[in-house]
């Protein structure tokens, strides 16, 4: 017991004196002294989750019938535009019904040629051999296309990607905020944004899915179709978005917004808000085509699927700029422009869970959890100290120091404190004199047994070792499966307390016991006063 | 100064000689509170059964029968309100809206616009939507994490002790998260993901005792090879008694202090495992050693062949 080595008293010393100045910049963070802190300590800060500094949360969910009929549509494109080249193949009308895309080649004797064909347009997913789309023959004239199970997973991979880079560049252009978008469970993004209250505004942002295309209006179309919904063969029938009815337009995309380089909402000759919107040069160069054909024909500024505004293409728009006009507020066009700017969601996005915390509740809720730590910490400390007197005051210095290990160990992991995770905070508090009790309880007893002062202080510590051990064994494994299984605040709640098994240990074994040897040492004591 | 000793020094309380009242007894309040949950059911927050819930905070206290007459006038389906904390603040609980998610926020918007417009001063302080999906997932997680969390520490103390040990372990467990169960089912109070990570928390700490009480049994089997298995219960019992009682004492007045002036929304936490402590310090004692007992632990029954000749000198009961 005596011999507790130098090196390990510095050991000790410095792990101590590490968590401590860790702690510090977050204790703090947000009153007067926090900057005369000097530069050159650490500056690790813990993060306030959305429960105590208020925000909105939002869980989005991609949604895969959206997602599967994308990938239909895209594989449409690609086959009429395959089979369309020289030699060219005569086919049926392609059919996309039941997820699957069938079509007939009209010339047997290019039925080979065509499977061939269609084999190019598919892609291998991973290393398994896998292609993304089964080709296959029906009825000795039929080909069918089918996604595969690997190449829907691969997809929508790629997807959730992308969209999660979407759909942080919509809420946070500059990349400044303190904002967290992040990919959960393969086909969900959680997006947590301190200080907005109102969640509508950020699920407008996000939900659109922003693909813009710009088409020529089908005018042969018959109105009295159009109004019942059907078009002629190469169009189709699109929504106005103001509601007045619907318009006929060519299905062929004369440019569409991937081809946008940047976008940003200003205002027309008389003062209302549009979108200027600017074309990289592949895309300059098709628009100016298109536009030098057709002038004085109308066409349409699609988004999404309906249709923003038909204007008439007056002269060719030559310099890859254009304007969308349709009927926007400022508001509505700039949230357009940032959309278009970001790019377009691969896939849309549904909300499936949304939370919002006001800030005040966050600020009472921090009072308020402080309050009762501070008050609980005070109250196990008294009854520590008239329980075991200086073994107490020992398990106190024990118990400060185990509060800030923990505030630095989560500062310096940027771990987020949750309101949870202030009771887990209490909780361990309560909980991480339990190794002090443990050994003083069995020092009580080996000196009943009559053993001498510090066998029994030695026999104490080594004998309750076990005890601990197992019972913080216990506390790991419920703490490790709430964080595992844990969503947000539980997790929260857990990380503290996983924090808190392991600092308690530390400083209730290796910390106390260091204490009592060199108060042994020095004072030499004839009886224990415990 | 002289020290509070809760516990006197030489303890020697019979406790196995109430052993089969105990069981009884919980075995009773076990079914009684497995009853009261299966038939009268948890009241299940938005987090497990979907739905909408916005937490407002008045200026003033607020008359909670005239509330809902105003948002039922909304028709938004069966709000439930209910004071929280304080008088001045309320909780009001929509349930799950049948179109979709659209609706689901019109109808937090038609809520906050009534409070705006009536109540002047009033402030929203959270407004939680969650659809029906995602409530599925947390509720079949949560009950898994609670299911797994229970075997991980039942084969943890199979491994470091012995099956008996395990089974005793996964037994007491079980008693203490039926009667949580039960006294959630009794006071209706609502069960949200809180309060999960609170009966997970009662997995782990509930068996603190245990684990410390089965040690000490552990280590008296080896060191009294000749002593009956009750006495020997017994005498574990009392030697951790006073252990047992200052570490529940601990926590029960940090959690005590976090139930009564910590922050409303994690009062069912608090409370969870306050009440988890409490049953927890019960059942190591009742639950955990009697199983033992059942199970056929004798002072000779973890000895290898040849521990079994050699005679222990040293020790004797104290």
């Amino acid at each position: 017991m005596l011999d507790f080595p130098k090196w390990k008293v510095w050991l000790v010393s410095i792990v101590v004196a590490i968590g401590v100045l860790l702690s510090i910049p977050s204790l703090i963070g947000g009153t007067p002294y926090a900057s005369s802190w000097p530069k050159w300590l650490p500056q690790y800060k813990i993060s306030l989750g959305l429960d105590l500094a208020g925000g909105s949360h939002l869980l989005l969910e991609a949604d895969a019938n959206d997602m599967q009929k994308q990938r239909l549509q895209s594989m449409e494109d690609s086959v009429s535009t395959e089979l369309r080249r020289d030699p060219k193949i005569d086919i049926g009308d392609i059919s996309t019904a039941g997820g699957r895309l069938s079509f007939m080649v009209r010339n047997p004797t290019q039925l080979d040629a065509a499977v061939e064909r269609m084999r190019t347009l598919t892609r291998p997913v991973g290393l398994t051999g896998n292609r993304d789309w089964d080709v296959g023959v029906v009825d000795s004239t039929r080909i069918v296309l089918s996604p595969t199970a690997d190449g829907t997973a691969r997809a929508l991979k790629d997807a959730m990607g992308v969209a999660r880079d979407v759909v942080r560049r919509r809420i946070d252009p500059g990349g400044t905020k303190e904002i967290t978008v992040v990919t959960e469970g393969g086909n969900r993004i959680l997006v947590q944004v301190p200080g907005v209250e109102d969640p509508d505004a950020l699920k407008k942002l996000i939900g659109q899915t922003a693909r813009l295309e710009f088409k020529l209006v089908d005018l042969t179309a018959n109105p009295t179709d159009v109004q019942q919904g059907r078009a002629p063969p190469g169009s189709q029938v699109l929504p106005m978005a103001d509601g007045s009815g619907a318009i006929a337009v060519k299905r062929r995309v004369m440019v569409s917004g991937d081809q946008l380089t940047d976008a940003s909402q200003q205002f027309d000759q008389d003062g209302r808000p549009d979108i200027n919107i600017k074309f990289n040069t592949a895309g300059a160069r098709r628009f100016a085509r298109t536009t030098q054909e057709n002038v004085g024909k109308p066409f349409a500024i699609i988004l999404d699927d309906k249709v923003l505004s038909a204007p008439n293409i007056n002269e060719p728009i030559l310099g890859g700029n254009a304007q969308i006009s349709g009927n926007f507020t400022v508001q509505s066009a700039h949230d357009l422009a940032v959309s278009l700017a970001s790019g377009k969601l691969p896939v849309k996005l549904n909300v499936i869970e949304e939370r919002s915390i006001g800030p005040d509740l966050g600020r009472d809720s921090i009072h308020k959890g402080v309050i009762a730590s501070l008050i609980g910490t005070v109250g196990v400390m008294i009854f520590m100290l008239v329980t075991y007197g200086r073994f107490g005051v020992y398990a106190n210095i024990a118990l400060i120091v185990n509060a800030f290990l923990i505030l630095g160990i989560m500062a310096m992991f940027n771990a987020t404190l949750t309101l949870p995770g202030i009771a887990g905070f209490i909780l361990t508090i309560g909980a991480a004199v339990d190794a002090n009790v443990l050994i003083n309880e069995r020092i009580r007893e080996e000196v009943r047994r009559g053993r001498r002062l510090i066998d029994a202080v030695e026999t104490g510590y080594r004998e309750a070792m076990h005890a601990i051990v197992d019972a913080n064994v216990t506390h790991v494994i419920s703490a490790s499966i709430m964080a595992y299984f844990g969503s947000g605040p539980v997790r929260g709640f857990a990380v503290v307390l996983l924090i808190g098994v392991v600092t308690s240990v530390f400083t209730a074994v290796y910390f106390t016991r260091m204490l009592v040897a060199l108060w042994i040492r020095r004072a030499r004591p004839r009886v224990l006063p415990i | 100064m002289k020290l509070l000793k809760l516990v006197p020094d030489h303890t020697n309380l019979d406790f196995m000689r109430w052993r089969n009242v105990a069981v009884v007894l919980s075995t009773v309040a076990t079914i009684v509170s497995l009853a009261f949950t299966f038939y009268r059911g948890l009241n299940l927050g938005v987090d497990f059964v979907g739905g909408q819930v916005v937490r407002v905070t008045f200026a003033q206290p607020v008359n909670v029968e005239q509330l809902r007459g105003q948002v039922d006038g909304l028709h938004l389906g069966e709000a439930s309100i209910q004071e929280f904390g304080s008088a001045k603040t309320v909780q009001i609980r929509l349930p799950k809206p049948s179109g979709g998610d659209a609706a689901a926020n019109v109808a937090a918007t038609q809520v906050k616009q009534l409070i705006a417009k009536d109540y002047p001063g009033a402030r929203v302080d959270s407004v939680d939507t969650v659809s029906g999906k995602v409530s599925e997932e947390l509720a079949e997680d949560s009950a898994k994490a609670i299911v797994f969390a229970m075997l991980g520490i039942a084969i943890y103390i199979w491994w470091r002790f012995e099956w008996q040990f395990g089974v005793g372990a996964l037994l007491t467990l079980a008693h203490d998260i039926a009667m949580t169960l039960g006294f959630f089912a009794f006071t209706r109070l609502q069960v949200d993901l809180n309060v999960v990570a609170a009966f997970l928390t009662i997995v782990g700490y509930s068996l603190n005792d245990t684990v410390v009480i089965y040690d000490r049994i552990r280590e008296n089997l080896r060191k009294y090879r000749k002593m009956a298995i009750l006495p020997l219960l017994n005498l574990s019992l009392n030697e951790t008694l006073a252990r047992t009682v200052v570490t529940s004492l601990t926590v029960l007045i940090a959690l005590g202090v976090l139930m009564l002036i910590g922050p409303e929304v994690i009062f069912g936490l608090a409370i969870a495992i306050f009440l988890g402590v409490l049953i927890g310090t019960y059942s190591s004692i009742y639950i955990s050693a009697p199983v033992l007992v059942w199970l056929g632990v004798q002072p000779d029954s973890f000895l290898k062949g040849d521990e079994k000749e050699s005679d222990d000198k040293e020790a004797q009961p104290a």
